[in-house]
């Protein structure tokens, strides 16, 4: 009872956060049973078919739910490995640059694309990629001679689009940590190096680069997440009919086959499936970041 | 000395002009944007607009303003954002200060932490969501685009971090004082925590500001939508129903300058704070990741 007295205020401050969780965070988890149903909005929960496994046996035959996972992974893949690799090369060039002014203004610049939404940028990327007469293409016509390129009408050029725009909307944030770890780096490493006559490039490579790797090793596990994840955002702002069947990836398959098509349960169930998997392999990230580099987010 | 070598100062010439040109192509489609918004029809639809405005005109803006549809969900939106942000600040401030607290001094916390933490790595996903929201009658309400964000886990996490690195004097001096909790949280914690509260604000308000599926899922009539779902409805989707204007008037017009115009005042305010955002979220960043 005493220890009541004294903490009750904490608990009555948790209170409307924990309250909204359970609204909003936990009573749609229990809605998960329907990934084992064949959901009809006017049966409810309670009155719509059970189907055991139907749905997840669906997701792995459907050819289009295969095609999905398949095109997520390829785009995720790549997202993670570039926005890994180029902070870490632009945190290290950056670094190189002595006059201040110039490189915050640098910074100021490559972090601006991160806060602006995909309905802005996708807006903007659009007509700017557009095959008839974007920007990109007539700078390209002008200057090599190419013809029109359909970045966002192709499937391939798509993929490599949706790559490369998203490389660019976000390695400048990535490059925070890095620049972070970079200024950490205890100086008197590199005044030892020097007295060693040791070239820049060399310092670079046996200095700067191991030390960032820690870091590297976070960022990259830590990413491992979001395998599942390859914007959904992002896609469902450039995505088109004509690029469905590469570039259409998981999150936008389960807003479709529900909100316009009203598959419910497959809906569902395909969430489910990536729920989980997601969940997983964050688990085993942080483990493996904890591990590897002693990471903790609390 | 490297930095005196030949070799390294080629380098380094080659290397700043690198970045420089890395840094303009992050706001070149901006720029770009910002550009066709300010020409002319002709000029818009020949593809003669590159990095600059030609024919100078601001047709554009001027029917972008008269659309009342775009007003409204302007309005939609600056609402949204300071009810949203000053929600999701008092539900955190609330939130984090007793997350902050030692096991030992209350032995719950480890509970309430994992069961935050826990919607973070996992969700019911989207249809049940729906249900939810359908069941609790928020749909086409102006509260659904506010309610279910007010927890952020995410800007609770990095609050918590940063009242842990609060001298635990301060509370001590203060409970022996006969201060309570709340007391506690408002005069010593908050006002020490100001440049914290200002990034997690704005933090809040852009996301707020940039959210757009919510507004496009939960509401129905397009007049009450966000701005960010009216763009996402307009521009990338193409759907013209919300525009109000003739057809002669569409071939006065260009569709190119109106949308690169509504796209242009939809990124202004981010545009705008950003100087401010720019100057605290580092200092955020590593605020957040201070371990103990």
């Amino acid at each position: 009872m005493r220890y009541l007295r004294r903490t009750w205020p904490f608990h009555l401050m948790l209170l409307p956060a924990l309250a909204l969780l359970i609204v909003f965070n936990y009573v749609p988890m229990g809605g998960i049973v329907m990934a084992f149903q064949d959901y009809k909005p006017w049966l409810h929960i309670s009155g719509s078919e059970w189907i055991g496994l139907d749905n997840f046996r669906a997701l792995f035959e459907r050819e289009d739910s295969l095609q999905v996972i398949w095109n997520t992974l390829v785009i995720s893949v790549f997202k993670i490995v570039f926005n890994l690799l180029t902070p870490f090369v632009f945190a290290i060039l950056l670094n190189e640059v002595r006059v201040r002014f110039l490189g915050r203004t640098i910074q100021t610049l490559v972090y601006l694309p991160h806060f602006l939404s995909w309905v802005i940028l996708g807006g903007i990327l659009v007509e700017f990629l557009s095959s008839d007469g974007g920007f990109v293409n007539r700078v390209l016509h002008e200057l090599f001679g190419i013809p029109p390129i359909f970045f966002l009408g192709e499937g391939d050029w798509f993929r490599f689009t949706v790559i490369v725009s998203e490389v660019w909307k976000e390695f400048g944030y990535g490059t925070i940590v890095f620049l972070a770890a970079l200024a950490n780096i205890n100086p008197s490493l590199y005044e030892a190096a020097e007295m060693d006559g040791a070239s820049r490039w060399k310092q670079t490579l046996h200095i700067t680069v191991p030390s960032l790797i820690p870091m590297a090793i976070v960022v990259g596990t830590l990413s491992l997440g979001n395998i599942l994840n390859a914007g959904f955002d992002q896609i469902f702002n450039l995505y088109n009919s004509l690029v469905m069947d590469k570039g259409d990836i998981i999150d936008t398959f389960v807003y479709r086959t529900a909100i316009n098509d009203g598959q419910f349960g497959f809906a569902t169930a395909v969430g489910l499936f990536k729920s989980v998997i997601s969940m997983i392999l964050i688990v085993i990230s942080y483990r493996l970041a904890y591990k590897l580099a002693n990471y903790r987010v609390f | 000395m490297y930095h005196k070598t030949l070799p390294y100062r080629i380098f380094n010439v080659i290397n700043t002009c690198f970045l420089v040109a890395v840094a303009l192509m992050c706001i070149i489609p901006l720029i770009h944007v910002f550009a066709v918004s300010f020409s002319a029809k002709s000029a818009a639809d020949g593809n003669l607009v590159g990095l600059w405005p030609v024919r100078f005109s601001t047709v554009a803006y001027e029917k972008t303003i008269d659309n009342p549809v775009f007003l409204h969900s302007l309005w939609v939106s600056v609402k949204r954002t300071v009810i949203g942000t000053v929600g999701i600040l008092l539900v955190a401030c609330l939130a984090a200060y007793p997350l902050s607290k030692e096991n030992a001094q209350f032995r719950g916390r480890s509970v309430y932490a994992w069961a935050f933490v826990f919607t973070m790595i996992f969700n019911g996903g989207l249809v049940p969501f729906y249900i939810v929201i359908q069941r609790l009658h928020l749909m086409d309400s102006f509260w659904v685009l506010v309610i279910p964000g007010l927890v952020n886990v995410w800007l609770i996490v990095l609050l918590m971090n940063f009242f842990r690195g609060i001298p635990k004097e301060l509370e001590e001096a203060a409970l022996i004082d006969g201060a309570g909790h709340l007391g506690i949280l408002m005069r010593v914690y908050l006002p020490v925590s100001l440049p914290a509260l200002a990034t997690l604000g704005l933090f809040a308000m852009v996301w707020h500001w940039n959210s757009w599926f919510d507004g496009l899922l939960y509401i129905s009539s397009k007049e009450d939508y966000p701005l960010a779902s009216f763009l996402q409805t307009v521009i990338v989707s193409r759907d013209m129903s919300s525009m109000n204007f003739s057809k002669q008037e569409f071939d006065l017009l260009s569709q190119k300058t109106i949308n690169a115009a509504q796209i242009f005042i939809g990124a202004l305010p981010v545009l705008v704070v950003y100087p401010f955002l720019q100057k605290f979220f580092v200092k955020g960043l590593v605020m957040g990741s201070v371990k103990e």
